[in-house]
């Protein structure tokens, strides 16, 4: 079994190193957390606390290393996002936007197979997409959201440890870690 | 120009595709519109998948069973421990229908005593955002749902439609930060506006620290809010205390807490009284008869302190003592008969010895 640097290294010796998805499992995999998120928290409720359609973007934009790319797919996952909410759309749109921006960004200064790594920024950006998306239904919506600051650290925890599982999970079905 | 489009060409898109967002919620709120295309796109995706789901799981869930069952042909002992496991199944399977049933039973009970025009429907998918009470059921545009109707259960108000779909609606929980309706109380008829918390209890605003309330008193939709029909329960007071201006109410939906599979739509609603009495419980929690009445206590007077809760009780009481002490009997005697002399104190009807002046009884 190869470790996931060497997966990535042969994605880097790709043409513009980038990682080639199918398109597909691009389109599969995204939506297949948000039926997760919307379905499996009917039977246990507490698995709607996991924020998978932001761990999907993560992966996409810690492994493909492209800030455009991720950008552009945080921004479609967080707009379908939002047409299953009850908000204006946009708002997760945003919120996925710049994280899968800065996500990008972050990969390139960071050993992002390290799995500690891998939890530390998803515990990082799972706190910075709530606190974005509480800021803007504040300012934009002038709604009176309530900002937890204890549940969104336990939270970005336990999205953080489920994260490096996960990001296992997706490097087999997408063949790329 | 090209240094934008090279150098900083991430940034550069990065600032479009945020505006782009910023000015498509712009847009939404300042026009109150919304985007029907891309929201019908997606719910229809995701709950199509997610139908598909749970009736794949449910027939998963059979077929497993019926595996075991042929697992148990082959080796005896295997058949035993299988069978085993196999009427666990079907006895957990059995106790789920049973109470799917009594829950579909009392639901359709309701729907045939209410005088409002409702559509069971099933939820199917919760919402995505983080302490959103927002839920999808499996009925949408195509039968009739509309957009700002309620849903109710036998126990209570439920929420409403805030979009309906071709084959699915969004459901808002009166749990939902967003929610708000009408409310008057049961008792002493006190109206508020109901609020959600996104927690397990709602708040009820606007009730002046003047207004009589209890805890206990039950709540029920007035129909200001044109949403919810007139008469609908909602759930006791659990706090009331005073505020700095207004009262501070809260109230447990009692739609919610049996938790939701079933619900129905309200597609036509006719307003009804507010009831007298508490609304009965339709859990199958079974009562006995309230006791019979004690013969000692039967036979004892009420008290007059029972009734007197308030100055006018009071004041009423003790002129009524006065008239009578003087012979009086209120509601006889003809227009421009003497009245009692109310300056005159009466004895108390207790015990207590007889302390006003000694004067007979006037002649009636």
């Amino acid at each position: 079994m190869r470790a996931d640097s060497d997966l990535l290294v042969d994605g880097l010796r790709r043409p513009q190193g980038e990682a080639r998805f199918q398109k597909l499992k691009l389109v599969a995999v995204p939506l297949a957390a948000l039926v997760f998120q919307v379905w499996v928290p009917l039977a246990v409720v507490y698995l709607g606390y996991l924020e998978l359609p932001l761990l999907v973007v993560l992966y996409f934009a810690l492994t493909r290393r492209r800030q455009i790319a991720s950008l552009l797919y945080g921004a479609a996952v967080g707009l379908s996002q939002d047409a299953l909410s009850h908000n204006p759309i946009g708002m997760f749109g945003i919120a996925k936007t710049l994280a899968g921006y800065f996500a990008a960004a972050a990969s390139v200064r960071f050993d992002v197979d390290n799995p500690v790594v891998r939890f530390l920024l998803s515990f990082f950006f799972y706190f910075f997409h709530q606190f974005l998306y509480w800021a803007l239904t504040r300012a934009l919506l002038a709604q009176p959201a309530s900002f937890s600051l204890q549940q969104a650290l336990m939270l970005g925890a336990l999205n953080g440890a489920v994260a490096v599982p996960l990001f296992h999970v997706l490097a087999k079905l997408l063949g790329r870690g | 120009m090209e240094l934008l489009t090279h150098r900083y060409r991430n940034v550069s898109v990065l600032v479009a595709a945020v505006l782009a967002q910023l000015l498509l919620l712009g847009y939404q709120i300042r026009s109150r519109e919304d985007v029907p295309l891309v929201r019908v796109w997606a719910v229809t995706a995701v709950t199509e998948v997610a139908s598909l789901l749970e009736s794949a799981g449910a027939a998963a869930a059979a077929v497993a069973r019926n595996y075991l069952w042929l697992i148990g042909v082959r080796q005896e002992n295997e058949r035993l421990r299988s069978e085993l496991e196999g009427l666990k199944l079907e006895n957990q399977h059995l106790r789920a229908e049973l109470a799917r049933a009594e829950r579909a039973e009392a639901l359709r009970l309701f729907q045939a005593r209410t005088p409002s025009r409702t559509l069971a429907a099933r939820i199917i998918g919760a919402g995505p955002v983080l302490n959103s009470k927002v839920v999808f059921v499996d009925v949408g545009s195509r039968q009739g749902v509309e957009a700002g109707m309620a849903v109710i259960t036998p126990e209570g108000v439920v929420g409403r439609v805030r979009a309906a779909y071709p084959v699915s609606s969004q459901v808002v929980l009166l749990t939902d930060p967003s929610f708000a309706g009408g409310v008057i109380s049961q008792r002493h008829h006190v109206q508020g506006t109901l609020k959600g918390k996104g927690v397990r209890l709602c708040t009820v605003d606007y009730i002046q620290n003047e207004d009589k309330l209890e805890v206990g008193e039950w709540f029920y939709t007035s129909g200001d809010d044109r949403v919810f029909p007139r008469g609908l329960p909602v759930g006791p007071a659990v706090v009331v205390r005073r505020g700095k201006l207004l009262k501070e109410v809260l109230v447990a939906p009692s739609g919610l807490e049996n938790g939701l599979e079933e619900v129905l739509i309200v597609l036509e609603g006719v307003h009804q009284p507010i009831p007298a009495e508490t609304p009965p419980a339709v859990s199958t929690l079974h009562l006995l008869p309230p006791p019979p009445a004690d013969p000692m206590r039967a036979t004892e007077p009420a008290g007059p302190a029972a009734s007197l809760e308030t100055d006018a009780d009071r004041l009423r009481e003790r002129y009524r003592r006065i008239g009578e002490a003087q012979g009086h009997r209120f509601g006889e005697g003809l227009p421009g008969s003497p009245p009692p002399d109310f300056t005159l104190e009466a004895a108390p009807e207790t015990p207590a010895p007889w302390s006003g002046p000694e004067k007979p009884p006037a002649a009636p």
